[in-house]
């Protein structure tokens, strides 16, 4: 009952290690930019679980309804999706200019070249 | 009194106005005209709202009239106006310094450039000034959006690479912020720093509020750039432009700082975070690791700014380092050298970017012998290291000597040993660089280079001179990083 009760939580839990181990293990950046995007998401499944009122209903003022549940965290999510939105297409920008410069968006090619660089 | 209040505001606003503006702008000469008028008058305000602050006042202004903690509050200290102080100051005398530099790195499309640093800048103001967590969330991640642009504009391919991981990083950092904001909004029901600090008594007990507490301090000792933490930070300062190397190194690392303190202090309040974490043994460790990892590793780089890099990772130690130490003088220091080590670094950077300007290199063998070339560049620089070295009568001796007389005060006496070692450290990688300027002869056959125009050696040595002035006069350093210390642990430190 307690583990059911929590199943927000789990997955936020389950996305947000998904997320973060696909970031650090993967080296092609598409796929990094993916990891980042399940990372965040997480978040914002904790932040809107957070508003949710047992019993409560959905907060449009009526007549006949006394418990709504929080509509604020809603609206900050919705902020927080379009900075990730930004931070996604940035992201990507900058993956493009890279496979224009390097001919790669692997890690390890790039380090490769990184030292023909130095040289 | 209350007209300063609804001035205050104006500090972040213009600039964010300004930005999307300049966007429009063509050409060359408007849209640098446009940001450095944007930023010396924020510059002028915020000098404004420092001086009605000083006293230990502090401004309140409730955007679009809802009271807080329902609004959005810019809530301004000492602490605050301070800083403010130090971001607007910086880019007022480096913006007309940057110009011809930005001419040649950024030869097209400069309204979208402008436009993306005056945005960047006045994201740094917003976490500066607003006293509402959720809205440090948002302004941490325009000024982080548009420094990651900034810094892929730099000319090396190399700086994409680094823009990209300090995307990643800066992203995981902001993120984990934004975890501890939700714990923060989960047991407390509130975003306003004030009412949360209010709020907060009834549930010090919960395991959750430690979590959160974890996640913001690491998420911005990411944004600090603080040992282990500090991968993104080299690169990026040494790919891009000159002039944004020289802006964040001397603003986007002090920001993180201030705003990492604000939330331990004011937020969490300092009796619960070193209670609740070890936190001071914790910070003290990652302190002296950044001091010697970074001085260590500045002695081994190639690369002049590189180098400069490096020593901001130990210099961030430094701060960190005062903080650790748990008393009002040690955050005094840490203030103190927040400011001086932006004004230092703004000189090095500024001294740097113009050797990069003028002989096309930042290698230790491009910059043999180019003393007698550039006197009065190569001068600069060494002023300025001699006050990162923190001799007098520099504002880096004031604040090293302040931070020295923390550490005895505290009873730890080995830390003098360890900040005078980093000193030295510190001294042998300044006296490379001038050793290998003046003292080597310039290589056969290695191309003459100018001394750079008076327009661009003035602002740099309206730097350097700063850094002698507040060496000799405190009154605005010490005066200033003692109140804003008082502002945030008055009371509670002794």
């Amino acid at each position: 009952m307690t583990l059911l009760s929590f199943i927000n939580y789990w997955a936020v839990i389950i996305l947000m290690m998904t997320g973060y181990y696909c970031m650090i293990v993967r080296g092609n950046m598409i796929k990094k930019v993916i990891g980042l995007g399940i990372f965040q998401t997480s978040v914002f499944i904790l932040f809107i679980s957070a508003g949710k009122v047992i019993g409560g209903a959905t907060p449009v003022l009526r007549e006949g309804v006394e418990r709504y549940s929080n509509p604020l965290p809603h609206v900050l999510i919705l902020t927080a999706i379009v900075v990730g939105i930004a931070t996604t297409a940035v992201a990507l920008a900058l993956t493009v200019r890279i496979r224009e410069a390097y001919g790669s968006i692997d890690d390890d090619a790039i380090d490769a070249a990184e030292e023909d660089d130095r040289v | 009194m209350s007209s300063i209040t609804e001035l205050m505001p104006f500090v972040v606003l213009i600039p964010l106005i300004a930005g999307p503006v300049c966007a429009l702008l063509p050409g060359r000469g408007l849209p640098w005209l446009l940001a450095t008028l944007a930023m010396t008058t924020a510059f002028i305000l915020s000098a404004m709202v420092l001086a009605a602050v000083f006293d230990g006042a502090t401004l309140s202004y409730a955007f679009g009239n809802w009271a807080p903690p329902v609004g959005i509050e810019y809530r301004v200290d000492a602490a605050n106006a301070f800083v403010a102080l130090l971001i607007t100051g910086v880019s007022a005398i480096l913006l007309p310094w940057g110009k011809p530099l930005v001419d040649d790195e950024v030869p097209e499309r400069q309204g979208s450039f402008y436009a993306l640093v005056l945005i960047a800048l006045a994201g740094l103001l917003g976490i500066t000034l607003t006293g509402d967590v959720f809205n440090v969330f948002v302004f941490l991640e325009i000024s982080s959006l548009a420094t990651y642009g900034l810094i892929a504009h730099g000319r090396d391919r190399r700086a994409l690479i680094a823009a990209f991981r300090y995307l990643i990083m800066g992203t995981v950092g902001a993120t984990f912020l934004l975890i501890g904001i939700a714990v923060l909004y989960i047991l407390t029901g509130s975003l306003n720093m004030v009412d949360i600090a209010e709020r907060l008594p009834t549930a010090e007990g919960a395991r959750a509020l430690q979590v959160g507490l974890g996640f913001i301090v690491v998420g911005l000792a990411i944004k600090l750039a603080l040992f282990p933490l500090h991968h993104w930070l080299p690169n990026a300062y040494t790919y891009a432009p000159s002039l944004i190397s020289a802006l964040i190194a001397a603003t986007a690392t002090k920001v993180a700082l201030y705003v990492m303190l604000r939330f331990i202090f004011d937020v969490f309040g300092a009796a619960y975070s070193f209670a609740a974490l070890p936190l001071a043994a914790a910070l003290m460790a990652l302190a002296i690791g950044s001091m010697f990892a970074g001085s260590w590793l500045a002695i081994m780089q190639s690369n002049l700014k590189r180098m400069l890099a490096y020593s901001s990772v130990a210099q961030v130690g430094y701060m960190v380092l005062g903080v650790s130490l748990t008393t009002l003088a040690g955050l005094s220091a840490a203030f103190l050298h927040l400011f001086n080590h932006g004004l230092m670094k703004a000189a090095l950077f500024a001294s740097a970017g113009l050797v990069a300007y003028r002989c096309g290199g930042l290698g230790m063998n491009d910059l043999r012998g180019i003393g007698r070339q550039m006197p009065w560049t190569l001068t600069a620089f060494a002023l300025a290291g001699v006050s990162l070295v923190g001799l007098p009568p520099t504002a880096g001796f004031i604040s090293k000597w302040y931070l020295l007389s923390a550490a005895v005060a505290a009873d730890q006496l080995w830390l003098v040993g360890l900040i005078l070692i980093t000193s030295l450290m510190a001294l042998i990688y300044i006296a490379r660089v001038v050793e290998i300027a003046w003292m080597q002869p310039r290589p056969e056959g290695a191309p003459a280079v100018q001394e750079a125009h008076w327009t661009l050696l003035a602002p740099v040595w309206v730097l350097v001179a700063a850094n002698f002035w507040f060496g000799i006069d405190t009154r605005l350093t010490v005066g200033g990083a003692t109140r804003a210390a008082q502002a945030l642990a008055g009371g509670v430190w002794p």
